[in-house]
């Protein structure tokens, strides 16, 4: 599906944060994405749906610096990412925010220590501003009185929560969430997709949510860039994406069993494995 | 058919020669690397002290209860053999340069491997395989700068003085052997010690050991778990060849050390 109409209206008008062209991504000689394009806006919530295995995280990677395009280019606020150097990448990264799949809090530390990591590492401030960050994070995740906890007493949402908070703790201009919805209870689903919808608002920052959880995604964000096996095969906005016809995204969105991508994974005739076809040649 | 296997079995040997050699050189760089990024370490001392708390101050229990019973052992052993020379009075010395020399700084270092080496491996294993490290990372923090260096200088730190614990409470088990439990003269005991041990020959030089086993133990751990695949198994086996590779590097140090320190004394 190409939606040229929700995409003038999105991506025109407001500048792009991150741009990504023809970007190709080899694991040894195993290509994982194939010529990619991308434009993040400024200030929107923009998700990239595909089944797992299908590069999502490897374009977030990318986004972040973690790994090098084989070829192409990715442009975070203008500058290439790949030509950056360590200072430099470093320099760029504290204007990043990202929450991994399941929190990766610093097991050793409490929840407060967590949130106060990035300031202490990053900024000279005084300890009573720091406590009053640390506070205001917290609070805007509902967990000011967990912050002397241990993130091993944290259920798995509120340990979700305080990686956002710590995500957030320098007022990033961009959030990259991998898989932000994975392994949550029903509210805690709820929860996460409101506070990643509402802070991309309030923090006035621009979002990127790497998720195969169609739909608490398509309730929060602006607009969809649906992958699979390494291409952008769709884009638009969430209801596009779900009155897409196109059957790779329709048995997505639906969670079909059958259909472009099988319920078998490649395999020689049944027959063959269970020696059938040998014991009645015999 | 033969030829084959040949084939086969001389692409295995350049594999795992090729891997060895990859392997020996990432372990040199990231050595490398933190040496170089050893400056927050000092700069913010609080990093390492933490963490000399929990490698040196925890290994303290293993360090002097062995340490003890090996000493209470050598005055058994030393006292029945010097007896039969009618030196007893030579036990103190016996002692005392048997743990200051090697045992002290040999066995204190496999025991700081098995207990404070394969923790750090775990550890540092676990961070990679929960993603703290990425994580860590993503916020402009370097790992090896915060949370490698300051295990390595911890390690280097510590080792001496856990080795510097285990000869002093292993003197004190032959003490308790010799002079207490059997009856050798007192006197003699620590005075044939005090003649014995030389400070430079014998203290220095088992301090340089314990410091060049404390470099090793400490380095092979972190490398170990930097390097482990972020799985069960993978960390797992990185603790493994943590234990095994730091007891066999000891030892092998230990030798070269001792036949430049000690040739021809």
């Amino acid at each position: 599906m190409r939606a040229s109409h929700i995409k003038e209206q999105i991506l025109v008008p407001a500048e792009n944060l991150v741009e990504i062209s023809d970007l190709n991504f080899t694991y040894g000689k195993r290509p994982i994405l194939k010529g990619i394009n991308m434009k993040i806006p400024k200030g929107k919530l923009v998700a990239i749906m595909g089944l797992s295995g299908c590069g999502k995280t490897t374009t977030l990677r990318l986004i972040g610096g973690a790994l090098k395009p084989t070829t192409g280019s990715v442009k975070v606020a203008g500058k290439e990412v790949s030509g950056l150097d360590k200072e430099a990448l470093y320099k760029m990264r504290r204007k990043m925010g990202m929450l991994f799949q399941f929190g990766a809090l610093f097991t050793d530390l409490s929840v407060y220590e967590n949130v106060a990591f990035q300031m202490r590492e990053h900024t000279d401030l005084p300890e009573t501003v720091i406590r009053d960050l640390v506070m205001m994070k917290l609070h805007a995740v509902g967990l000011r009185g967990a912050h002397k906890l241990l993130p091993s007493e944290l259920s798995g949402g509120m340990a979700r929560r305080v990686a956002l908070a710590r995500a957030i703790a320098l007022d990033p201009m961009l959030m990259m969430y991998d898989e932000p919805f994975a392994g949550l209870d029903p509210i805690s689903l709820s929860v996460i997709g409101n506070l990643i919808r509402h802070l991309n608002d309030a923090l006035g920052a621009t979002s990127i949510i790497v998720t195969h959880d169609i739909q608490e995604s398509l309730k929060i964000v602006d607009y969809v860039y649906f992958m699979a096996d390494g291409v952008v095969v769709a884009e638009g906005s969430a209801e596009d994406i779900k009155a897409s016809k196109l059957p790779y995204v329709h048995q997505f969105v639906w969670g079909e069993i059958d259909g472009p991508v099988s319920f078998h994974y490649p395999s020689p005739p049944y027959r063959k494995d269970l020696l059938l076809e040998s014991v009645n040649a015999a | 058919m033969p030829h084959r296997k040949v084939g086969f079995g001389l692409r295995s040997i350049g594999a795992t020669v090729v891997n060895g050699v990859w392997r020996l050189g990432y372990a040199s760089r990231f050595f490398m690397m933190t040496l170089i990024s050893s400056g927050a370490s000092f700069r913010r001392i609080h990093l390492t002290i933490r963490e000399i708390y929990f490698t040196g101050v925890m290994s303290l229990i293993i360090i002097l209860v062995s340490g003890l019973f090996v000493g209470m052992v050598l005055g058994l052993q030393g006292y029945e053999t010097l007896q039969k020379y009618g030196s007893e009075s030579a036990l103190g010395s016996l002692v005392a340069l048997s743990l200051v020399r090697e045992l002290g700084p040999v066995l204190a270092a496999l025991l700081f491997a098995s207990r404070a080496g394969s923790a750090i491996t775990a550890e540092i294993g676990l961070m990679k395989a929960t993603e703290q490290l990425s994580a860590m990372e993503m916020m402009a923090v370097d790992p090896i700068s915060r949370v490698v260096a300051p295990r390595f200088w911890a390690g280097v730190i510590s080792m001496p003085l856990l080795a510097a614990m285990f000869s002093a409470i292993g003197v004190f088990g032959g003490y308790l052997v010799g002079v207490v439990f059997i009856g050798v003269d007192e006197g003699s005991f620590w005075s044939q010690m005090q003649a014995a041990v030389d400070f430079r020959q014998d203290i220095v030089n088992g301090v340089i050991k314990s410091v060049v086993f404390g470099i090793a133990v400490t380095a092979i751990a972190l490398f170990e778990g930097y390097d482990a695949p972020p799985t069960a198994e993978g960390v797992s086996h990185a603790t493994t060849r943590t234990v095994v590779t730091s007891a066999l590097v000891v030892l092998g140090l230990d030798f070269i050390l001792t036949v430049f320190m000690f040739r021809g004394v």
